[in-house]
């Protein structure tokens, strides 16, 4: 019998949370503080503008791109929030949370052997999509002196002559660092000189706790080679409603609609009619999220310092990514032990690049008395070893 | 910082000043002054705690009663809510707008005690037109808290 399986899918590296989860499912009792979605309900008004449409029989497709409307509320948005200026109707496609606009973006951007600069530790999906798409992944590796942020020299050095597409994802997952304007300035020129094309990849972008988010988008020069990714999965806790978005220069977005017709025909049509009230009227309920979040982070730091364990201050996101090298243990291990130990699930840095070496990730969309009893466990750990 | 004190009190008056602290980022010291202070200027005028009376053996009976009155001269709306709240029975008063003029919430152990507490105490009043009353049959929700309900976290434990 033949070989039915694809080389290139095949030979894809499976996702080192795929691994751990396996590992945590099996353990009776376990607890975690390593999901990656907010653990607030979505706002009602906007679940009822959902069950809403349903009742009225919206259930047919939409326009491939997404509903007028809610690509109308989404230009409207991303210029008051980010200063963006995107045309309804050629710029902006309705897709299946972020993750597909990614996909798409890197599909129709790549020839076999373009590279793509994927700055790590970073969202598990960016590489296998990038692979996927025929390119060639090239990682740069972050540090934690810069706090994760990648510097115009980290860019630079990693530039050749094949290299198409810079990734960029601020605010991090998993690091919860972000960019400023200033910051992000600095890339500017030699994204240009280099003539290479970014995909921003902004969904935590309302999830912010110092600086309001820039988008690299609205910098000088940047709209026409920037494809910009966001969603309603981390705004406004919708993750389950799959619904995001892309947007860019309308020959790129072309393609992307092209392909996103024939891949999805169109996103979930009762999310979308939900999606544009979140759009519309829930800046309040954003507003409270963001406010807890940022409780909960420095509660969450402040308690780590407490039994020892020290990180830089992330901004952004909702994670924090602490050093555990002095414990003299892998992430791996630490992440490990900690479970068999303490039953108390982090995810190893490791799953979001090897660079995450030294580190895990501990996330925050959890209420300060879930986080309390996590702590406890984590203090106990530390103390046993 | 005086506002997000009070939000995260009034969802949890026992929170401990500590974490307070921590989460607003400020000095325990600040947040202790700061409590003192709103407690002081009567901003925080109490801390009660929510409790689900169906769920012990308690008897209790809570009525919203709607009252009209005629203010006299000399006598405004303050000096017969003054009258009105002092009422041990008597947990709530609000003055309204619309087709009366107060609304008094009642709690006693039985129907017949309440009933006897409009007959004898609010009507009677000079000041009262008109009451009508209303008995509580379930409460679902109060104070911004569901009762009875606990939010059970489903999220799967680990995802990207």
């Amino acid at each position: 019998m033949r070989n039915v399986l694809s080389k290139k899918i095949v030979d894809i590296e499976p996702s080192g949370i795929r691994k751990f989860f396996d590992v945590v499912s099996e353990m009776p009792g376990a607890i975690s503080l390593g999901v990656g979605e907010p653990d607030f309900d979505t706002p009602y008004v906007v679940r009822e503008e959902g069950i809403y449409a349903l009742e009225q029989g919206k259930t047919y497709y939409t326009a491939n791109a997404g509903l007028k409307e809610l690509r109308e509320e989404i230009s409207i948005y991303l210029n008051r929030k980010y200063g963006l200026y995107y045309e309804s109707d050629k710029e902006i496609v309705v897709t299946v949370g972020g993750s597909e606009g990614i996909d798409l973006a890197l599909r129709c951007m790549i020839n076999p052997g373009d590279e793509v600069l994927i700055p790590q530790p970073c969202f598990v999906s960016y590489a296998p999509c990038a692979i996927m798409a025929d390119a060639t992944p090239v990682y740069i590796n972050l540090k934690e002196e810069n706090e994760f942020k990648l510097t115009k020299e980290e860019l630079a050095a990693s530039i050749t002559d094949k290299t198409k597409i810079l990734m960029l994802a601020y605010p991090s997952n998993p690091t919860g660092a972000i960019m400023t304007k200033e910051e992000l300035e600095e890339l500017v020129p030699i994204i240009i000189e280099h003539d290479l094309y970014v995909i921003s990849d902004e969904i935590y972008s309302e999830l912010t706790y110092d600086n309001k988010h820039c988008s690299i988008a609205s910098l000088l020069g940047m709209k026409e080679r920037t494809i910009v990714i966001n969603g309603f999965s981390k705004s406004f806790a919708m993750t389950g409603w799959r619904l995001g978005y892309a947007c860019g220069p309308k020959n790129i977005m072309e393609q992307i609609l092209k392909l996103h017709q024939f891949a999805i025909m169109c996103a979930p049509t009762n999310s979308q009619f939900a999606a544009v009230e979140a759009l519309r009227n829930c800046d309040d309920d954003v507003d409270k999220m963001v406010e807890a979040y940022n409780q909960r982070r420095r509660f969450l730091i402040h308690q780590l310092k407490e039994i020892g364990i020290e990180c830089f201050e992330p901004y952004g996101a909702f994670y924090i990514f602490p050093s555990i090298k002095k414990f003299g243990m892998s992430s791996e291990e630490f992440a490990n032990r900690l479970l068999q130990e303490q039953k108390l699930a982090v995810i190893p840095g490791t799953a979001f690049g090897a660079c995450g070496e030294g580190f895990v990730r501990i996330s925050y969309a959890y209420s300060i008395e879930n986080l309390k009893v996590g702590l406890d466990r984590i203090k106990k750990f530390i103390e046993s070893i | 910082m005086r506002e997000k004190i009070l939000s995260l009190l009034e969802k949890n008056s026992r929170i401990d000043i500590k974490d307070v602290a921590v989460m607003l980022g400020v000095s325990e010291v600040e947040v202790a002054n700061e409590i003192a202070a709103m407690e002081k200027e009567n901003i925080i005028c109490g801390y009660n705690t929510i409790i689900d009376w169906s769920k012990t053996g308690d008897e209790k009976v809570i009525a919203l009663i709607e009252v009209k009155v005629t203010p006299q001269r000399g006598l405004g709306f303050d000096k017969i809510a003054e009258r009105l709240y002092q009422y041990d029975e008597v947990t709530s008063v609000y003055l309204m707008s619309g087709g009366f003029d107060f609304t008094v919430i009642v709690e006693d152990k039985t129907m017949k005690a309440v009933a006897q507490f409009v007959a004898d105490k609010l009507s009677p009043l000079e000041t009262v037109l008109s009451t009508s009353t209303h008995f509580v049959l379930k409460k679902y929700k109060d104070y911004g808290t569901v009762l009875g309900s606990t939010h059970k976290d489903e999220r799967i434990l680990i995802t990207p």
